[in-house]
């Protein structure tokens, strides 16, 4: 049963793991436009001209 | 509108969203963003726009496409959800104007943006509401790893063993239930301050209490700890409180995208003669301002210099355009057809005749404030029983043995003050309203979701619960049951129908925009020169051409006998035709009277269109009660009495004359064609060319209202049953733990229920 003692705190380290990635993303603003991006995946990269400046 | 309307010479320049899911922009206007321009310290200028009309990824490439190909742009990016495009450049490297001017020719309405307006869209409430959700969430799986262990083997598992699983249980449980539950714990504390308790007020006690009493518990080696339960109720209530506050942003979203529109600006002529763009609100009475054709009138003023025509279907209902000349006073509002003019303005904005609608909307808003959702009303039943329940529970575990023995009675079993709050928080913790918070909002979320599919915007959850209750539909004529815009009825030959079209396609008014509808695309004339009130004249293979009233296309031909909109078109020495219009109705206008009326609701017109006018739509679609040239006021009193009545109406109206009718009525609709008042107030926007989606909205309300009404009555059974059991003592954390998924469960599922609701057609 020792063994109990490396699993629940690696087990819960990575649950805290997935906690921080979507803490993370969410004030990477990934949840703004979801509807752009569903869209934008349709669009390809060489269709917009880029930048000038 | 076919935008090759508008731009002659252009016709190749596609208008809109290409995927046709939307309808193609009103021509560019003559806004100046330039003060809504924001320069940061590194010379980068920003400019915020709000897009209308893109849908697709075809817009996105379209309009983000269109502004990185004007030099000096350095990036552009369009947020569709929320409609705002954010351009960036080098400062001085362009002029503002070309950015907007850009949106407006790829057939999308651009409105600048107030930079401190922006500011305030950033959803902050929404974000703290996700972060605890995501804790939450984190915290209800990752304890049930140390749950389930001590639910299935707690007469295997020895004393220290269940113990250490209840410490790590705290450890996750403990710091993620305080920061996941700051949402209810600040809005119960500002509520108690004020000496009032709301639904937050008994959860967050539950939440605390469960907390202090698990920990006790897992110190002193106890059996049962309920830090599954606490997260799982955070978690599930949590869920509820997202769904609805992403309900209600977006009718503020709609509420402030109107507020950004309404900073209009207007060209003022200074006393040497200079031409500036100054925004309406800094107009003073006595102004002179340069009004451009296809321009807004900012403020209410008289015309000092020219002769135009006037669009003022969204002032009046009135679908013909109205001739002014020097000394007519037209009201903001109006559209200028025909010619540029100069006016005087004659009141400032705020007391403009749009202003003074405004307030109307305003009082109509006051009284829908009135209303109490249906949520709140059990929220008013549900804490004072909860918490006398619980209450209850303590004292009698707590002083009813003692209170017995005295009396006489033996045997009663004695828990000590310990299982008097435990008994006592267990009730708490059970009927902790998981279902009820779920109950609204989610059938609210998929009422919406699935109307959306359908083309109908729906603005707030409470919007369908007043839906629902409707028994009166007041309809108005032009733009609502008609399609608002004049549709060519004479049947012509080709040959006559083009030339016609192009000598049309050099003017705005509304009978040459359906003379091009109905012509398509083609060449604009050569030499137009319009006359306002009049005609217009050309060349057409160098053939002279006229196309206008009577008297000055075909001063000979005979007067007709109908009084339908007509145009007269002479080329050459051929004999002129005469061109008739209608005002088209909504394709399926009298099905849907006819299913309104089916569903027992009274249906009646209310137009401030003339009566000729109003009579024959209402024998058309078989409405019985209707009333013509009402003015704005008339169309509130009417609703007035309907109320006073009792009656529970809903308005449909598309134009500004409707917008302050659409605010006092029960319940409001839109067609996607409205003016922007008008969508704003609504509770319901409906696209497309048909009216059917309004049935469907009713239908979809009444079957959500229904669904809500079960899931409050499955909640209150959930109570009934659950609660005795909790005082008695026998709940166990995995009861509150299945008996909490479980009735979140059924509600949730109860309200997937309508998504296979079968549409009327």
């Amino acid at each position: 049963m020792d063994i109990i003692a490396f699993l629940i705190p690696a087990a819960v380290a990575l649950g805290a793991t997935g906690l921080a990635a979507f803490l993370w993303s969410l004030r990477a603003n990934q949840y703004d436009d979801l509807q752009g991006a569903a869209h934008r995946i349709l669009l390809n990269d060489d269709d917009l001209p880029p930048p000038t400046a | 509108m076919d935008a090759t309307a508008l731009k002659p010479g252009a016709e190749t320049l596609a208008g809109g969203c290409p995927s046709g899911l939307s309808v193609v922009a009103e021509p560019a206007s003559s806004v100046d963003p330039s003060a809504f321009v924001h320069t940061d310290d590194r010379g980068v200028d920003t400019l915020e726009l709000l897009v209308q009309g893109a849908r697709c990824a075809s817009c996105i490439r379209k309009i983000e496409g269109g502004m990185l190909a004007i030099p000096g742009v350095r990036d552009a990016r369009l947020n569709l959800s929320t409609g705002r495009l954010r351009v960036t450049w080098t400062s001085g490297s362009l002029h503002s104007r070309a950015i907007a001017d850009a949106v407006s020719n790829a057939g999308y309405a651009a409105t600048a943006f107030d930079p401190a307006e922006s500011q305030k869209q950033i959803d902050g409430e929404g974000r703290r509401l996700l972060r605890a959700l995501a804790v939450a969430a984190f915290a209800s799986m990752n304890v049930m790893m140390f749950s389930v262990p001590v639910w299935t083997g707690d007469q295997d598992m020895g004393g220290s063993t269940r113990t250490m699983m209840h410490w790590w249980s705290a450890i996750v449980a403990v710091p993620s239930a305080l920061y996941a539950g700051q949402p209810f714990f600040r809005s119960a504390f500002a509520v108690l301050r004020r000496g009032r308790a709301n639904m937050d007020v008994p959860i967050s006690l539950a939440v605390l209490l469960t907390l202090a009493m698990s920990l006790f518990e897992t110190a002193t080696g106890g059996h049962h700890a309920y830090f599954d339960g606490v997260c799982m109720l955070l978690f599930l209530l949590l869920i509820g409180r997202y769904l609805d506050h992403q309900l209600r942003e977006k009718a503020r979203t709609a509420a402030r995208d109107l507020l950004a529109m309404q900073t209009t600006t207007a060209v003022r002529i200074s006393e040497d003669g200079v031409a500036r763009a100054v925004a309406a609100k800094a107009l003073r009475a006595g102004d002179a301002i340069a009004l451009a054709a296809g321009d807004r009138v900012p403020v209410d003023s008289v015309i000092l210099d020219g002769v135009s025509e006037f669009d003022c279907a969204m002032l009046t209902g009135e679908t013909l355009p109205v001739s002014m000349r020097v000394g007519d006073t037209v009201h903001a509002g109006a559209i200028n057809l025909t010619r540029p003019l100069t006016l005087r303005v004659v009141s400032p904005v705020e007391s403009s005749l749009v202003a003074q609608l405004a307030r109307l909307i305003e009082i109509g808003e006051q009284g829908r404030a009135r209303f109490v959702r249906i949520a709140d009303k059990a929220v008013a039943l549900y804490v004072p029983a909860v918490h006398s329940l619980a209450a209850a529970t303590f004292l009698s575990w707590a002083f009813g043995p003692q209170l017995l023995r005295t009396l006489g009675v033996t045997g009663t079993a004695e828990i000590g003050l310990h299982g008097a709050v435990m008994n006592a928080v267990a009730v708490l913790i059970i009927t902790c309203p998981c279902a009820l918070g779920l109950a609204v909002p989610a059938v609210q979320v998929v009422a919406t979701g699935r109307l959306f599919k359908r083309g109908v915007l729906v603005k707030s959850g409470d919007a369908l619960e007043r839906l629902a209750q409707v028994d009166t539909v007041v309809l108005d004529k032009t733009g609502t049951l008609t399609l608002g815009k004049p549709r060519l009825a004479t049947n012509l030959d080709r040959d006559t129908l083009t030339a016609a079209a192009a000598l049309a396609r050099c003017s705005r008014h509304p009978l040459s925009r359906a003379l091009v509808d109905a012509a398509g695309s083609g060449k604009p004339a050569l030499m137009p020169h319009e006359v306002p009130g009049e005609g217009i004249t050309g060349e057409i293979d160098a053939i002279p051409a006229r196309l206008g009233r009577r008297a000055f296309a075909a001063p000979d031909a005979p007067e007709s006998a109908d009084n339908a909109a007509e145009l007269w078109f002479a080329w050459g020495h051929a004999a002129p035709v005469r061109m008739s219009f209608v005002d088209e109705l909504r394709p399926d206008a009298r099905s849907v009277v006819d299913a309104l009326r089916r569903r027992g609701l009274t249906v009646e017109l209310l137009s401030g269109d003339r009566a000729s006018a109003v009579e024959e739509a209402a024998l058309e679609t078989g409405v019985t009660a209707w009333k013509a040239q009402t003015r704005p006021a008339d169309k509130v009193a009417h609703l007035e009495t309907l109320r006073a009545a009792g009656r529970k109406v809903l308005m449909v109206g598309d134009g500004l004359n409707d917008a302050a009718a659409l605010a006092a009525a029960h319940a409001s609709a839109s067609p996607g064609t409205a003016v922007d008042a008008s969508q704003a107030v609504a509770d319901i926007v409906f696209t497309g060319a048909r009216l059917a989606p309004l049935v469907d909205a009713i239908d979809t309300a009444r079957a959500a209202q229904k669904r809500v009404t079960e899931n409050l009555a499955f909640s209150a059974l959930y109570n009934i049953i659950a609660v005795p059991i909790a005082a008695l003592g026998y709940v166990t954390p995995l009861i509150a733990a299945l008996a909490m998924a479980g009735s979140s469960l059924v509600v949730t599922l109860n309200a997937l229920r309508l998504q296979a609701m079968r549409p009327w057609t």
